[in-house]
């Protein structure tokens, strides 16, 4: 498809007609899969990435242009999710829309034991946007999912007139083939160690010190990151995990909160054990800002029995993704005191933060929109 | 990275805390005037380390939560015509004004922008796709921010830019303070006075509180060892009988402020007759507005038939109101919210009935709850349980 001759997408590459098979079979298809449907740039890192162990090998999927569904082999036990990705600006520091659209929802299937195999990728593009651009993404998207070995094995595109959308945005959906059972957070008990595998808030930080109007020039890169490896190095290292969970919109502050109140325990954090990075508590310290609170897009909390905790440390900080994994804090069963004893409390699981003065404080959920202080 | 933990080590704060309590005999009242100093003192959990010996009473120093409905309804009743873009910092948007809210309005579709810093709104300004709208920047916040609105419009004049206005609720830190100390019924035996406002306008406005009225004034910074040597500070001229104005913060501020923002403040802006402060109702001297020769950039006086039909809705409404605790109160508010006593220092959040049940930082009632740095938003982002 000659790029020169249409720089921006126009409602017409949505029309369903000539322009939308152009710019699908052209940028899009191309993009991902090279001329024959194969990217023989990407068909090595594939060929390395396939462990004939596994039920599929994502690779003999042929992808056919022009069909209404993929047809794919299906492995014995399967997860299923989807993600929407919308971020403003769509490139940020470390990384864009794209990579963050294959790595969210391959990290929704990483955190639930499945190796991700197949991805749907849904496209509703605002009239305007580069098409250069768009290249851009589709080509994060190929290799983020080469570097995991996952493969887009359908697709949509849609054109929406200037205004109905911001640029892009980006729908997938992913299946994987569950090679661990029994992780879920109904399995958080007391006693039970939490873990994170790196620093918090980057995402949140590097993403809004570019947002337009902040423009602050900090050293912050998004974590935007695809965990299954790191995941799959811990799982198969004989470590029983309790649960996993990606932290993404909400931060950990989110992730924690969700685990006490559905497993019905309280959680104790220490503040000064969970690592944050001194250029998100400096941006944290000037607009206000929590850095609990602030997306990541490349962190997992583990819960796992105090007897795997030393081993879980271990093979996290030998991951590059893990490298600044530490302790944070404890399950604790509901009891009505900070200091652990007193009688069983009824009321929902909370998030308790003992601040670096020792003073204890509850760790809330984010709420409303992240808004600048004034003063 | 220093500056970020050498104010912050556990072991300097340890040994300010002990010389605290040695040093203070009787539990002592301290109000902190600015919300930064009332969000740091809860997040660090500073009230629970001093709690036998200091009760923190939380000031009016909020730009955001001193703010009554009525400014915010003439933002939106400007916000309404189709050639404006409201311009306002972030935390200012959700504010709840009689029927709506900035934020509101945005997701109505009026074009209600988030502004970081003043001079975004040059760049809003000179987009060509807005040659033909007027860019209204809802300018608050105390003497810290003044100079920024005046430097805006100082660039505003001398790049010849003729579409932006502004809608000024800039306000001062004394005269409130002034009326706390003089409605007589106040606890308070020291002031923690506000590090960045006094870092523009120098230690001098707050003589009045030990010369006239025999209290302690300490200017302290945000860290919670500033807080803390600002607490030793009053402790001791308490013991010491010596009440006077001291800066716990000389990194940072100057016995006279900076002159060069002072001046650019006189130059644009002059002192209002009165201004109204939500829980304190019009107070004397408190606002600033816009000197005439530059009232072709006021909002309040380029809008100024549409605002005087507000006024008439505003009265209208104002006969079917619950009654307030302040006569002065030309605003609807919930009867029941303590905001107006909160900014006071005479109830603390948690004396409120609705604080943490109705009102909370998704539904917030009152505006102390709003803005990040109010104190209702502070107790209940930290609260215990």
């Amino acid at each position: 498809m000659d790029n020169k001759k249409f720089e921006k997408i126009l409602l017409s590459h949505g029309g369903g007609g000539k322009e939308t098979s152009e710019l699908i079979g052209g940028i899009i298809f191309n993009g991902l899969y090279g001329q024959n449907g194969r990217n023989d740039d990407l068909f090595d890192l594939y060929k390395r990435r396939n462990d004939s162990n596994f039920a599929v090998n994502i690779y003999d999927q042929k992808i056919k242009l022009l069909e209404d569904a993929a047809i794919l082999k299906s492995p014995r036990k399967i997860a299923f999710t989807t993600d929407g990705f919308t971020v403003s600006p769509v490139f940020f520091k470390g990384g864009d829309i794209g990579k963050l659209s294959v790595a969210g929802t391959v990290n929704d299937l990483s955190v639930m034991g499945a190796k991700p195999l197949f991805l749907s990728l849904g496209l509703i593009i605002e009239e305007g946007f580069a098409l250069d651009d768009l290249s851009k993404i589709i080509k994060s998207i190929s290799e983020e999912a080469a570097k995991i070995g996952v493969r887009v094995v359908t697709g949509d595109t849609k054109v929406v007139p200037t205004g109905k959308a911001d640029g892009i945005f980006i729908n997938t959906s992913g299946i994987g083939e569950v090679l661990y059972d029994n992780l879920s957070v109904y399995n958080i008990e007391d006693g039970d160690i939490i873990i994170v595998s790196g620093n918090v808030g980057d995402h949140g930080a590097a993403v809004m010190s570019q947002r337009e109007g902040i423009e602050m020039d900090v050293e912050i890169e998004s974590d935007c990151a695809s965990l299954w490896d790191m995941i799959n190095t811990v799982l198969s290292g004989g470590i029983k995990v309790k649960a996993i969970r990606d932290a993404t919109r909400g931060g950990l502050a989110s992730v924690l909160n969700e685990w006490a109140m559905a497993a019905n325990i309280d959680i104790y954090a220490e503040e000064d054990r969970i690592p944050v990075s001194g250029p998100v508590k400096g941006f944290c310290e000037l607009l206000g800002f929590e850095p609990y609170q602030l997306a990541c897009e490349g962190r997992a909390v583990f819960a796992v029995k105090p007897e795997f905790v030393e081993k879980t440390i271990g093979i996290l900080r030998s991951h590059p993704l893990g490298k600044n994994a530490d302790i944070i804090g404890t399950a604790v069963a509901r009891r009505k005191s900070a200091d652990g004893n007193g009688e069983r409390n009824n009321s929902p699981g909370k998030v308790i933060l003992k601040g670096i003065y020792g003073v204890y404080r509850i760790l809330d959920y984010p709420s409303g929109e992240l808004l600048p202080r004034i003063c | 990275m220093e500056l970020y933990s050498d104010f912050k080590r556990k072991d300097d704060i340890n040994r300010l805390a002990s010389l605290i309590d040695s040093e203070v005999k009787k539990p002592v009242n301290i109000m902190e005037i600015c919300g930064g100093h009332t969000h740091s003192i809860m997040k660090y959990g500073l009230h629970k380390l001093l709690k036998d010996k200091i009760n923190f009473l939380h000031g009016p120093g909020c730009p955001v939560c001193v703010m009554p409905v009525r400014r915010i309804d003439e933002a939106i009743e400007i916000a309404d015509s189709l050639d404006v873009i409201l311009t306002a910092y972030g935390d200012m948007m959700r504010v709840p004004g009689t029927n709506s809210s900035l934020i509101k309005e945005r997701a109505k579709g009026k074009d209600v922008r988030m502004v970081y810093s003043p001079l975004d709104i040059i760049k809003i300004a000179l987009d060509k796709a807005n040659k033909d709208k007027k860019i209204v920047f809802f300018a608050i916040g105390f003497e810290t921010t003044t100079p920024m609105t005046a430097a805006l419009l100082e660039e505003v004049i001398s790049r010849g830019i003729n579409n932006v206005l502004f809608h000024v609720n800039h306000v001062l830190v004394p005269p409130p303070i002034k009326a706390i100390l003089d409605s007589g019924d106040n606890l308070i035996d020291g002031f923690i006075c506000p590090g960045h406002v006094s870092v523009i306008t120098g230690s001098g406005i707050y003589n009045d509180i030990p010369d006239k009225y025999g209290k302690a004034a300490v200017i302290a910074g945000f860290e919670p060892y500033d807080i803390l040597s600002g607490v030793l500070l009053i402790a001791r001229q308490i013991n010491e009988g010596r009440p006077a104005v001291e800066i716990a913060y000389k990194r940072a501020v100057k016995e006279n402020g900076n002159k060069k923002a002072q001046v650019l403040v006189d130059k644009y802006f002059t002192v209002r007759d009165e201004f109204e402060w939500r829980g304190f109702g019009n107070i004397p001297k408190s606002g600033l507005k816009l000197r005439d020769e530059f009232k072709d950039f006021d909002a309040e006086y380029v809008f100024k038939d549409k605002l005087k039909e507000l006024e008439i809705e505003i009265g209208l409404n104002e006969k079917t109101v619950a009654p307030t605790n302040d006569k002065t109160e030309t605003c609807r508010e919930s009867f029941l919210c303590k905001c107006g006593e909160i900014l006071k220092g005479k109830s603390k959040p948690d004396d409120c009935p609705l604080f943490g049940k109705v009102c909370n930082p998704e539904n917030p009632v009152g505006a102390c709850m709003v803005s990040f740095e109010g104190a209702c938003a502070a107790y209940y982002k930290y609260r215990n349980f």
